[in-house]
């Protein structure tokens, strides 16, 4: 199997060759990392965006194997899970300053995908997946086997504040250890960026969209795969050194299935096919876990929806429905868009939130107590044993479904007008 | 706390919101965080737990008229998935939001996590303590070397389970071979190292004919095991499974055609009852705290009824969910104060009526709840209460009282100067 | 040598379950080059069901009734689906068939609850039907093996004896040509995806009761059945059978020996530390071969990868 051929437009830098303008996303970024916890100062806050920062490394490092190599992994969380799980028994010696830690950790990721590297990156494809899956398999069964290494399923724990300090820092607060966690992401990101613009990075691609010809330009392919494999393996263990000083506790859910399952999922979500679409992806990602988990306990059937309904309508991701209107923002026609998506926005949003309000309603009938026949929806106080509600959420999920219908034509209409080079402009 | 609120209200704009209803009260409620699975597949027994601790709130705290002058309890649901990791996330949510009591009780795993995570933060962060009552998580490190003043257990941990069962076996003369069987982690391998030491210091002629572990949720077939069960002529099984992986194993070894009794920490309820039904009649026998069957007590067995009527398809399960709203209420009526580290030292020797019977004390050494332990069988006759909404239930065979009193512990605990 | 005799027959339970999963994902894997992540997921909609028509009509209607909704609805799946999905290439129809296994099981949660449901072999077939040294061999899964192998002859019929089974037959090697001889693969996609996702339900009927019906079930069997489509080579049937056995009795054989790894490391000349507790390789020394069993497949999978990439019977490379 192959992995589908994606759009290769990296942002600007070689349109323009101005120096400032490739840098400019970087200082922008850097000044937003600065600010964040100026305007989110609460603990929890904080936790979610030093888990954010961490799934975005891990992601981008993900997209290092299938957005850029083309390698579809199974089992990538192994090495985030054992950088991190090297990382705390190094942090427990209690001889390396905390903001050294992510080094061992990536040391230790790029050790074990050297081993594993050496016999999965022979052939890409579905050969590579499933290697990937065989050995994510037995490193999570090893991980609840292997009791002095891993500890069981109660894991390894560390204290942070009990590394020797740093600069006086001794990163007993979460907005130090933000700050360290924000540093890391934005250098690994950096790393990461520059890798995809080394020749090893571009040789990335051309294997990725063509085994063959790379290897008739005297290029071996599986020496390409073996390096983009490797660096990829050294930034999930920094991901994983990270997660030991954010959680002070590395268990086997950090590196079985599951995690390198939502990896890939969060990736796809952001889209492989831009530097910045995994970035996106993990901050989207995160928000829903954490945030949408506190409001509803439907939130998975929520997100395996969304997926579903993402993979249908926008394979690109998230950054490849804003990339398809590149043509559009070129040919200074966006304009013509607005109306017409507007409308087929308010029309979606009120029925995804009807159906939602309907699928909550029927939830909470049959979870409730024996008369507990209220709930609250939108700040509404709603009897459930009424008929309205039920008449009002599923009848407008029904309306919007039909509206949604007659529009999506229109939309088309603007789309297809959207993109037409405007008369007198340069044609392609 | 400002920042989440708007998170919140931005996430309300955008998702249907089954919100706790946060009317405002005269005099605030005392919010007690649940920290549970609510989605995936463990989220069954976090329901249920979540159902019984709401009861419990409005039962024996609210309706009573709540405590320092009418403040009531309320129960804030968070969804931790069984992972540690998240569970630290909510954690550090459910604090923002003006939790300071914790009660968890599903993975022991989870609860090693939250306790490391509730002992440093409290350390770190000396205006905003938190207290973490473990209901159900029976790790024997919790209250021993992994111990801290933070952490409550109400449950009685594996070890005392297996003080009280092997008690009971050594009194039985039919058992003669017993075969141990359990799920490869801490609390399986807890289970078989008590089952060794104890069967061996209490009935040294009783054959272990079989120990051995596999590994959790991952078996799909038990039959082999339970072939080689009838293969050591075990005339008693001891199991520390749970969930699926216990009904996949007493199913194999009923079908294999064992008739001896099968003791277990967790076969019953949550579908499990109803699924062994009549194959598991005098088979499956279940060592737990709190009595249903015969009905403990007039009061009790009003409080297993009102909680059906309003709850039709859960049930009392774990009746050491009522005793924890019980502990906690008595503490802070004799503290006097919602404040941790008092509350915490009223906790510490306390002594309580069990809601279903018995005494229940919270021991101050290692912060272990002593109370009285059951064998029930699973069986239809008798049962004044059954589970599942079946005609299966179960029945108490043998009591042991105040069971693990004199247990030994090496919890070394430091306790805060104020 | 009696344990011998019954492990056999109950790997070959095992065994013969599994194929009724991996059979119509080679097919589906092969035709159509999908990783199908959600053909547990079908597995276990068969077996809730099966539960939810047992309950009002029995256990034989259920047999025949749930299968064929799984079948119809794995095969809107694919006309509604996939199909949309498949012109993006292999990787999004993954995260398609991942999605639907997430939403799938959250449906299940949803209808049915979280808990154990009680699914109960039906009382014609709830007897031992022989003993065998004091081992009861009970009748239900006699009754399995025989299906089984009923559905592997009618699937070998079909395919070698009957026109569909030569046009699936050349779809799986080379569905261009056969989309230019003017036969309907999208059709024949529908199809054979339909059909496969109901051998999946059956399954599930099937195993039901014998092996539990829980939330849990689609991903406790996941990815072993891809293990037996690898191992036995995209597109066999007879690949699919043996790699099932192979693997279905390599598990049970594994669960039924206590083999410890100390004996190995005695046999090979290493001493047992004396403070076991200390050493670093206390894991090792108590391991046992039941703790490894249920992973050992991927272990096989990983070899016959890095040795044989076409599968033992596959006849073109993954």
């Amino acid at each position: 199997m192959t992995i589908a051929p994606t759009s290769d437009r990296q942002p600007q830098d070689t349109l323009t060759g101005s120096q400032w303008r490739a840098a400019l996303p970087w200082l922008i970024a850097f000044a937003l990392l600065l600010a964040l916890p100026f305007v989110f100062r609460s603990s929890s806050a904080i936790t979610v965006m030093n888990q954010m920062a961490i799934t975005v490394i891990f992601a981008l490092s993900y997209n290092m194997l299938l957005g850029q190599g083309g390698m579809l992994s199974f089992g990538h969380a192994v090495y985030m899970g054992l950088g991190g799980f090297f990382a705390v028994h190094v942090m427990n010696t209690l001889l390396v300053p905390l903001p050294l830690l992510p080094l061992f950790g990536g040391l230790f990721g790029l050790i074990f995908a050297i081993i594993v590297g050496a016999f999965s990156t022979r052939r890409a494809g579905t050969v590579f997946a499933m290697i990937s899956l065989g050995v994510g398999e037995l490193v999570a069964a090893s991980s609840i086997i292997i009791v002095s290494f891993f500890g069981g399923e109660a894991g390894v724990k560390g204290d942070r504040t009990e590394a020797p300090a740093f600069l006086g820092i001794n990163f007993a607060s979460q907005t130090q250890v933000y700050y360290l966690i924000a540093a890391w992401m934005f250098l690994s990101a950096l790393a990461m960026y520059l890798f995809t613009r080394t020749p090893a990075g571009r040789m990335a691609n051309a294997v990725r969209d063509n085994e063959e010809r790379a290897e008739f330009l005297g290029y071996s392919q599986r020496t390409v795969r073996f390096m983009s494999f490797c660096a990829a393996g050294f930034f999930a263990g920094i991901a994983g050194a990270l997660i030991a000083i954010n959680f002070e506790i590395l268990t086997e859910e950090n590196l079985n299935l599951t995690s390198s399952g939502v990896i890939l999922l969060v990736t796809f979500l952001g889209g492989v096919g831009f530097f910045i679409g995994p970035i996106v992806g993990a901050v989207a990602f995160t928000l829903l876990q954490s945030v949408l988990s506190l409001q509803t306990d439907l939130w998975q059937l929520y997100v395996g929806l969304l997926f579903l309904l993402a993979v249908m309508f926008f394979p690109g991701g998230l950054t490849g429905v804003l990339a398809m209107h590149g043509p559009a923002w070129r040919h200074g026609k966006l304009g013509l868009l607005t109306v017409p998506y507007l409308k087929l926005t308010a029309v979606v949003v009120t029925g995804i939130l009807a159906a939602a309000c309907f699928l909550e309603i029927l939830f909470h009938v049959r979870h409730a107590s024996v008369g507990e026949n209220t709930m609250r929806l939108f700040k509404l106080t709603i009897d459930t044993h009424a008929v309205w509600p039920w008449l009002a959420t599923g009848g407008v999920a029904l309306i919007c479904l039909a509206l949604a219908n007659r529009l999506a034509p229109d939309v088309k209409a603007a789309w297809d007008a959207a993109n037409l080079p405007a008369k007198g402009s340069a044609r392609r | 706390m400002k920042q989440r609120l708007a998170l919140r209200s931005l996430a309300a704009g955008v998702f249907c919101l089954p919100l706790l209803a946060a009317s405002a009260h005269a005099a605030d409620p005392i919010k007690i965080g649940f920290i549970d699975p609510l989605s995936g597949p463990f989220a069954t027994t976090g329901e249920n737990g979540l159902a019984e601790f709401k009861f419990a709130a409005e039962r024996l705290v609210n309706e009573k008229g709540g405590v320092l002058g009418g403040r009531n309890f309320e129960i804030v649901p968070f969804d931790n998935q069984v992972s540690p990791k998240e569970t630290l996330i909510k954690l550090q949510a459910a604090i923002d939001e003006g939790v300071r009591f914790v009660v968890q009780g599903n993975s022991s795993g989870v609860a090693n996590a939250l306790t490391d995570a509730v002992k440093k933060h409290n350390e770190r962060n000396p205006d905003k303590r938190v207290i973490y009552l473990n209901y159900s998580a029976v790790d024997p490190a919790l209250t021993n070397e992994n111990c801290n003043f933070w952490h409550f257990r109400l449950d009685a941990n594996a070890d005392i389970k297996m003080d009280a069962l092997t008690d009971v076996m050594a009194k039985n003369k039919a058992i003669t071979k017993v075969y141990i069987v359990g799920q490869d982690y801490s609390f399986g391998k807890a289970v078989a190292d008590g089952a060794v030491r104890d069967l061996a210091k209490k009935r040294p002629e009783i054959e272990i004919v079989g120990n051995e572990l596999h590994p959790i949720g991952k078996v799909k077939d038990f039959t082999p095991y339970a072939r080689k069960i009838i293969a050591s002529g075990a005339n008693a099984v001891i199991t520390g499974n749970w969930g699926s992986d216990m009904v996949g194993l007493g199913k194999a070894i009923i079908d294999a055609g064992y008739k001896g009794p099968i003791y277990t920490y967790y076969a019953a309820s949550n579908g499990i009852t109803k699924t062994f039904g009549a194959d598991g009649k005098n088979v499956i026998r279940v060592v737990s705290e709190g009595q249903g069957n015969p009905p403990p007590s007039k009061s009790g067995a009003e409080y297993i009824t009102a909680f059906k009527a309003k709850n039709p398809n859960n049930d009392v399960v774990q009746p050491r969910v009522a005793n924890t709203i019980q502990l906690l209420k008595s503490a802070i009526e004799k503290a006097g104060t919602t404040e941790a580290v008092a509350v915490a030292k009223a906790m510490e020797g306390l002594e309580i009526d069990g809601v279903l019977g018995g005494k229940v004390k919270m021991r101050a050494d290692d912060h272990q709840a002593i109370q009285d332990i059951h064998i029930q069988v699973h069986t239809d006759e008798g049962i004044t209460f059954p589970l599942d909404n079946s005609a299966y239930g179960l029945l108490v065979e043998n009591t042991v009282t105040n069971a693990g009193a004199d247990s030994l512990t090496t919890c070394k605990m430091e306790r805060p100067a104020n | 040598m009696e344990l011998i005799a019954i492990t056999l027959f109950d790997g070959l339970v095992m065994g013969l379950l599994l194929f009724m999963l991996s059979s119509g994902l080679t097919l589906i894997f092969s035709m159509m080059g999908v990783l199908n992540f959600a053909h547990a997921s079908f597995y276990m909609l068969g077996a809730y069901f099966g539960f939810q028509i047992s309950q009002s009509i029995g256990f034989w209607p259920a047999l025949v009734i749930a299968p064929i909704i799984v079948g119809i609805a794995g095969a809107l799946v694919e006309r509604y689906g996939l199909r949309r999905v498949h012109k993006y290439g292999h990787v999004p129809e993954l995260i398609f068939t991942f999605g639907l296994a997430l939403v799938i099981e959250e449906f299940v949660n949803f209808v049915w609850g979280r808990d154990q449901k009680p699914f109960q072999e039906p009382d014609s077939l709830h007897f031992a039907l022989f003993h065998l040294h004091g081992y009861a061999f009970p009748a239900y899964k006699v009754f399995m093996i025989f299906v089984a192998v009923g559905i592997f002859l009618v699937l070998l019929t079909i395919l070698t004896r009957t026109r569909i089974g030569l046009v699936i037959q050349a779809a799986l090697s080379h569905p261009e040509t056969v989309q230019n001889l003017g036969h309907n693969v999208p059709l024949v996609f529908m199809g054979v995806f339909g059909v496969g996702t109901a051998l999946a339900g059956l399954a599930g009927v099937i195993a039901g009761p014998a092996l539990g019906t829980f939330p849990g079930m689609a991903f406790l069997l996941g990815s072993i059945v891809f293990v037996t489509i690898v191992v036995g080579g995209l597109g066999s049937l007879w690949g699919a059978l043996i790699a099932s056995l192979l693997i279905g009795w390599l598990q049970t054989f594994a669960a039924s020996y206590n083999l410890r790894f100390a004996d190995i490391l005695t046999a090979l000349g290493f001493t047992r530390p004396l403070r076991i507790a200390d050493s670093v390789f206390r894991d090792l020394w108590t391991l046992t071969l039941p703790q490894i069993g249920p992973i050992l497949p991927y272990f096989v999978m990983v070899l016959v990868l890095a040795i044989r990439p076409q599968g033992l019977f596959g006849k073109r490379e993954l």
